[in-house]
């Protein structure tokens, strides 16, 4: 005899998701871009993204270059690749650390309520009011020109690729990740006030659980849904910001690729040289309208009952 | 409605305290400061110059000179341009302030009839397509658009240049490159917030006792469905104003994000402090407004 399984919420879910046929098409978009920046530079097939020729500067694309060179004769595909690599590096690592902060922020503020949740939650009003790029490039470079006084100690013990990450890529995760947490932190708060009432919850409480054990293994979990939607709303976020401060000059510094430098480089011989900006521009787009795509899908499969905004 | 436009009005005065206090500490937490990239100043030279813009003085006492001096209205010289940091704030504000509030406009302009048409053709054509083309514009950065435009419109309309700042159809291109993220933002909120309301009794009352869709939609709908999309304007500007840094460097427009920039890469302390203060006084009172004027619309809110 067959016993049938019960739908649980995650299946439902991932069904409805499948109806969803641009969040599909998106999942599908992502996994490839993904594996061809993180995959594909570590293959012979892919060119060193710092290997400058002065003479070959400028090349349409060829056999030996598939999308063509830049200014210094360098792969622009490599760069593409390697230049994603970083951005989606950071788009995922500030993502993680705002997460971190915004989801304990939000819960402590609404599992404790009254007073304190108060308090934590005008906190969150005054950081809203405040102006995200500014204190994100007066932060970001505080805390790279921070990191690069350590450059030289961390060179002797480390290898190169690592300090690399340490010096030049972590200081701007972690700048996005300390300015991005509060819209997380209130819908988490919101999240948590909402289901702190009800009946699983009065039965952890009178089972005699901790308080600690009842919000970060019973409730929390319960949370997940929209957790994992608006973390996927974040990360394009956050990877438009990486480009936006890489664009103005105090981001990812060269010769570290991203793609918010080779946009800012590619405008520059937009007149001459189109394909130096569309080419970035296109891959950029495409990884930011499939996120928010899933993003939007995911929405709709976890969480049926919001309102598309 | 008093009791919370002062409680707002507060909110905003700690906001903005708490804006240049931030900002106070993370530019002296830059190594160095502004005066340590002159070579050609002897020891003798920069210890005088340290002394003249007090620098030579412990950060809490610089700290507490820097709010006697603000509540005198000075704010200092920029020792970079060696300029009052009044004056190029009085050049380059202007500027970014028009390139905002025309982006604003035409946000507002695109995004509000687009969300509002699309909410009253619910799941047409017309409708995911308007919602397509949103979800396109949120995830193209202006810096993506902006070159596009400048490249595929400039070069061939006579009056519109690639670049530059004179006549006021140079501020077409970078308001309308500002402009069209947040559109997209906003039809979104619009049609989210129009559909919430349109589904409700009172509009199922309204048709019911015979009101025309015009008057049903004019008098009835517009009034709450837009608030969402009001709460949205506040941040929204703020978001414009700053986001105006990126479209001021495409268009090499004179407005104060490249000035804000190089002061950051300078340590130009005092500038810096300048802009800050302005952008946080303007950032405040946007969204002052736009609370007022959501306590108008939504009698709710009114206490």
């Amino acid at each position: 005899m067959k016993i049938e399984q019960g739908n649980s919420l995650w299946s439902d879910a991932w069904l409805r998701l499948k109806k969803n046929r641009m969040a599909l098409i998106s999942l599908w978009v992502l996994v490839f871009i993904f594996a061809a920046c993180f995959v594909l530079p570590a293959t012979p097939l892919i060119k060193d993204s710092l290997a400058q020729n002065l003479s070959n500067s400028f090349a349409p694309p060829s056999a030996e270059h598939w999308l063509g060179t830049d200014k210094l004769g360098r792969d622009l595909l490599s760069r593409i690749l390697n230049g994603g690599q970083v951005s989606l590096l950071v788009g995922l690592i500030a993502t993680v650390i705002s997460i971190i902060i915004g989801v304990i922020y939000g819960a402590i503020s609404g599992y404790n309520g009254g007073k304190l949740d108060a308090v934590m939650m005008r906190i969150v009003d005054v950081l809203y009011g405040l102006p995200f790029l500014i204190l994100v490039i007066l932060l970001s470079i505080v805390i790279s020109t921070t990191a690069k006084k350590y450059e030289s100690d961390l060179i002797v013990f480390l290898p190169e690729g690592v300090v690399n990450l340490m010096v030049n890529i972590l200081p701007l995760c972690l700048t996005i990740g300390i300015l991005g947490w509060y819209t997380m932190a209130r819908v988490v708060r919101s999240q948590v006030l909402s289901s702190k009432k009800l009946e699983y919850v009065e039965a952890a409480v009178s089972l005699g659980l901790t308080h600690k054990n009842i919000l970060f293994k019973q409730i929390l979990p319960n949370q997940l849904g929209p957790i994992i939607v608006y973390t996927t709303l974040t990360i394009p976020g956050f990877i438009l910001t990486e480009a936006t401060l890489s664009f103005l000059g105090v981001g990812v510094q060269p010769p570290n690729s991203s793609w918010g430098i080779m946009l800012n480089e590619g405008a520059n011989y937009m007149e001459t040289k189109p394909m130096l900006l569309v080419l970035p521009s296109l891959v950029f787009a495409a990884t930011l309208l499939c996120l928010n795509f899933l993003g939007d899908g995911l929405r709709d499969a976890l969480d049926p009952k919001a309102s598309k905004d | 409605m008093l009791k919370t436009i002062i409680e707002r009005l507060l909110q905003g005065i700690v906001v903005i305290f708490f804006l240049l206090t931030l900002t106070f500490i993370l530019i002296r937490m830059i190594p160095g400061n502004p005066l340590t990239d002159e070579k050609a100043m002897s020891p003798q030279v920069l210890k005088e110059n340290m002394k003249i813009y007090k620098l030579d003085k412990s950060y809490p006492v610089q700290y507490v000179y820097y709010w006697k001096s603000l509540f005198q209205g000075e704010m200092g010289i920029s020792i970079k341009k060696k300029q009052p940091v009044l004056k190029i704030i009085k050049q380059s504000f202007p500027v970014s302030v028009i390139i905002g509030i025309c982006g604003m406009l035409i946000a507002i302009g695109i995004g509000i009839p687009a969300g509002i048409i699309a909410a009253l053709k619910h799941n047409s054509l017309i409708d995911n397509s308007a919602m397509l083309f949103a979800l396109v514009g949120i995830s193209i950065p202006s810096f993506v658009i902006g070159p596009l435009l400048a490249k595929s419109v400039a070069t061939n309309v006579p009056f519109l240049k690639v670049a530059g700042w004179g006549d006021p159809f140079d501020w077409i291109l970078p308001s309308v490159t500002l402009g069209l993220g947040t559109a997209a933002y906003l039809a979104r909120i619009t049609r989210a917030g129009m559909l919430d309301i349109l589904s409700q009794d009172f509009i199922r009352t309204a048709q019911a006792k015979g009101v025309s869709q015009k008057n049903i939609i004019i008098k009835h709908a517009l009034k709450g469905g837009l608030v969402p999309a009001i709460t949205f304007v506040g941040p929204a500007f703020a978001m414009l104003i700053t986001g105006s840094f990126v479209v001021e460097t495409i268009f090499q427009v004179p407005g104060m994000g490249q000035h804000f920039v190089n002061s950051v890469n300078d340590r130009d302390y005092f500038l810096i402090q300048g802009m800050v203060l302005l952008f946080g006084v303007l950032i405040v009172t946007v969204n002052l407004a736009a609370d007022v004027l959501l306590t108008y619309l939504n009698p709710r809110l009114r206490t």
